[in-house]
């Protein structure tokens, strides 16, 4: 456990980070060559699905090289980058992508982007959904942050082999039968577990919580951990007081897997076939064939959501003012926010367009995933994203959530009661709100 | 040299004017250059450890919000905050807890294991280079591995625990079980180590002590005990502080043992949070609030020391920096 070692290591890769930070964030130091191609880098969480996107624009712009940073990674390894990137003045790429939850946090300190306004983006207004486009702006409109890309509508993963195997119905339309309900939605798993099939009706229950707050917090208050003045109302929401009960319902029946979400355990579980379902934004679709692997082609399919509707997730895609290719960057950002550059995503790793022209495309409203047993994932996702109801979130939303899932995630791994898991959701989450 | 050359009495005038300064630029010499050579280090120090230190005390009087553009001066907010803050001093009790289970026994097998590689073994230099493969092992790869031995579902671990019909642990969920696991993936790196450092100094022991030990009767186990352990104690010292300064500070170990959402928290109930993780998790995500993560470094720089000092009196006290004759006479 010597030090010495240890922080000359640290020196040494703090060294060579920095070094890569400096050619590879700002745009490959290539000022020098140029005539030679400028590098564009963008930097995206998750599965975004642009790599046949990036190819065909390259191919259109011979002078342009694109690069991308952090597929695959979760949102929480990626922000804490990002930001520190910003605050440093340097690292960021010239495009990067800003999921919902942390664009409030952003948009509190707007110097850090081009304000995109100033750049003709106004004419784009258009392109996306109202509530989507009005999202990336800043509170006092002078300012669009970043242009949409994606939107989460829900939908209800499920293996059909498991399904089988515990006497459910298979069939996509028959499961969403199901569960009109996600008290239904209960009732089926706790058959399902009765049938011990060895494998789990659901992930981790910090997923489910999250989907069904989103679902309830969007068809009733419209905002969920901060009211729109800004308050927290963890303790006096209903929608959240609503969606915690759902949740230890769930727990309680023992449904879920307990596997932590994005952890490897998560991981794997998913290859090794260790639960039913999974709450299943849009994006999520690509998460879990990346996760599950091709093994597993066919034996997913989607059903509906219970309950009505709903949406999580979803981001922006913004350019720094750290970059040092700005008009470049935002005409590739222009470019992959377009109808056809969210259809080409969506058809790649499946995150919902924001786009309406996008969402009626027939591209879209008929497109299937083979993947998922050849899900009309167009029809299932699509259906209600245009009059999907956004829900406000506050500006330390990220330190708050973390919080209140830690406290659902205490109750599923028994070491709390689910009373003593809402003192500690409460708690917690006014402290976090406080720093 | 130089003070040879001065005392030897001139010859000639001339020549001796040219000694003469000659002699004056080398008493210069001796008393510059000395300070000259270890001089790029504190100049380094002073670039990457005063600088620093002094900057973070600076952020720490501030409420410094990493994206924001104002920093208001709060004077010692952040620290009285911080005192009354009880993730604060349930990281504290972590990483002293960790750092106990790991650093005792780390260092007794290293003793152990340096007592063994003392011995006429044969390919002796192969055996002592193997002990230090862990360490130059990256931290990272070895807390993964770590991590997913220590799974709950897909562990190893918990797999031979069923073999021997015990119950499944949860050892990440599980305060105790989780700082055994670090502990364990500490020892694992370091103790070969710190093996190598004992057995440097075991093998400075002269011979002869424990010829006569043999004379007087003493067998391997009481030549070990009473010869070479006592004349081992200022490295032990050594080892000791630098095994404390490495334990406050532990954070790959921790931070990649867990995966998932937030794994900065050590757990959902900050199982295994240490300080330097609370302090990651204060200065950036998700609360970038890098006053309060200063504050938290600060004090961690201050426990060092405490915990520092602290070792170093206890180890007097039991004797350390014993001279070889006092050990041998025991």
């Amino acid at each position: 456990m010597a030090v010495l070692p240890r922080r000359r290591l640290a020196a040494v890769a703090l060294a060579a980070t920095t070094a890569l930070l400096v050619t590879a964030g700002c745009g490959g130091g290539d000022d020098a060559e140029a005539d030679g191609p400028i590098t564009l880098t963008v930097d995206v969480f998750g599965q975004f699905g642009y790599d046949q996107l990036y190819q065909e624009y390259m191919a259109a712009h011979p002078d342009v090289k694109i690069v991308e940073r952090g597929t695959g990674s979760n949102l929480d390894e990626y922000s804490p980058k990002l930001t520190q990137w910003l605050a440093a003045g340097r690292g960021a790429g010239d495009i990067v992508a800003i999921e919902e939850g942390l664009l409030v946090e952003y948009k509190a300190n707007p110097g850090n982007f081009v304000n995109l306004l100033d750049h003709g983006a106004a004419d784009l207004k258009g392109n996306f959904l109202e509530w989507k486009w009005n999202a990336g702006l800043t509170a006092d409109g002078k300012q669009l942050i970043g242009l949409g890309t994606d939107v989460g509508g829900i939908a209800i993963c499920y293996r059909k082999d498991l399904f089988e195997k515990a006497g459910l119905p298979t069939e996509r339309d028959a499961v969403s039968k199901l569960w009109p309900t996600w008290q239904d939605y209960i009732a089926t798993g706790e058959k399902f577990v009765a049938a011990k099939t060895g494998a789990s009706f659901l992930d981790a229950a910090t997923n489910t919580f999250n989907t069904i707050l989103l679902q309830t917090a969007g068809n009733t208050t419209g905002y969920s951990y901060y009211d729109t003045s800004g308050n927290v109302v963890v303790d006096s929401n209903p929608a959240v007081r609503q969606a915690w009960d759902t949740t230890m319902d769930i727990i309680d029946s023992g449904l879920s897997g307990r596997y932590g979400s994005w952890s490897e355990e998560w991981v794997s579980a998913f290859k090794q076939t260790k639960f039913a379902t999974i709450a299943c934004p849009a994006w999520m679709t690509g998460v879990i064939e990346g996760n599950a692997g091709p093994a597993a082609k066919g034996k997913w399919d989607i059903a509906r959501v219970p309950g009505s509707g709903g949406n999580w997730g979803g981001s922006h895609l913004a350019v720094p003012k750290q970059s040092k290719h700005q008009a470049e960057a935002i005409e590739l950002a222009t470019f992959l926010t377009s109808a056809k550059g969210q259809i080409g995503a969506f058809k790649a790793k499946g995150p919902l367009p924001s786009s309406p022209q996008a969402l009626d495309d027939p591209a879209i409203a008929g497109s299937t995933n083979a993947y998922f047993s050849g899900a009309p994932v167009g029809a299932i996702f699509g259906t209600g994203a245009k009059s999907l109801k956004p829900v406000y979130m506050g500006p330390k939303n990220q330190a708050v959530r973390t919080e209140v899932e830690n406290a659902v995630r205490t109750v599923e791994l028994g070491q709390r009661s689910p009373a003593q898991g809402w003192t500690d959701a409460v708690t917690n989450a006014k402290k976090a709100a406080a720093k | 040299m130089t003070v040879q050359l001065d005392a030897r009495p001139p010859a000639a005038p001339a020549a001796g004017h040219q000694r003469l300064s000659s002699g004056r630029l080398s008493r210069l010499d001796t008393r510059l250059s000395p300070y000259l050579y270890i001089a790029p280090f504190f100049l380094l120090f002073a670039v990457f450890g005063v600088y620093p230190l002094a900057y973070t005390f600076w952020v720490s009087l501030h409420d410094w919000d990493l994206l924001g553009t104002d920093h208001p001066f709060v004077g010692a907010e952040n620290y009285t905050r911080l005192l009354a803050d009880v993730d604060f001093w349930h990281a504290l009790v972590n990483t002293l807890g960790i750092f106990v289970i790991s650093t005792v026994p780390q260092l007794l097998a290293a003793l152990w294991l340096a007592n063994l590689l003392n011995r006429g073994l044969r390919g002796r230099t192969g055996w002592r280079m193997a002990v230090l493969v862990p360490n130059v092992t990256s931290t990272a790869a070895v807390a993964i591995v770590f991590g997913v031995l220590f799974g709950r579902e897909f562990g190893m671990v918990n797999w031979l625990l069923d073999l021997v019909g015990m119950d499944a642990i949860e050892w990440k969920s599980n305060r105790v079980a989780s700082w055994v696991a670090i502990s364990a993936m500490v020892d694992w790196r370091w103790t070969g180590y710190n093996a190598l450092i004992l057995l440097a100094a075991m093998q400075a022991i002269p011979r002869d002590l424990y010829e006569a030990a043999a004379i007087d009767g003493a067998n391997r186990a009481r030549q070990f005990w009473s010869v070479t352990v006592p004349l081992l104690k200022p490295t032990i010292i050594f080892c000791t502080i630098i095994a404390t300064i490495g334990g406050l500070q532990l954070f790959t170990e921790p931070r990649m043992f867990h995966s998932g959402t937030n794994p900065i928290r050590g757990g959902p109930l900050r199982e295994s949070q240490t300080l330097t993780m609370y302090m990651f998790e204060n200065a950036f995500a998700p609360h970038y609030n890098f006053g309060y993560g200063s504050a938290v470094a600060w004090l961690l720089f201050a426990l060092i020391a405490l915990v520092a000092a602290v070792n170093v009196l206890v180890l007097r006290r039991l004797g350390g920096g014993a001279g070889p004759r006092k050990g041998a006479t025991r």
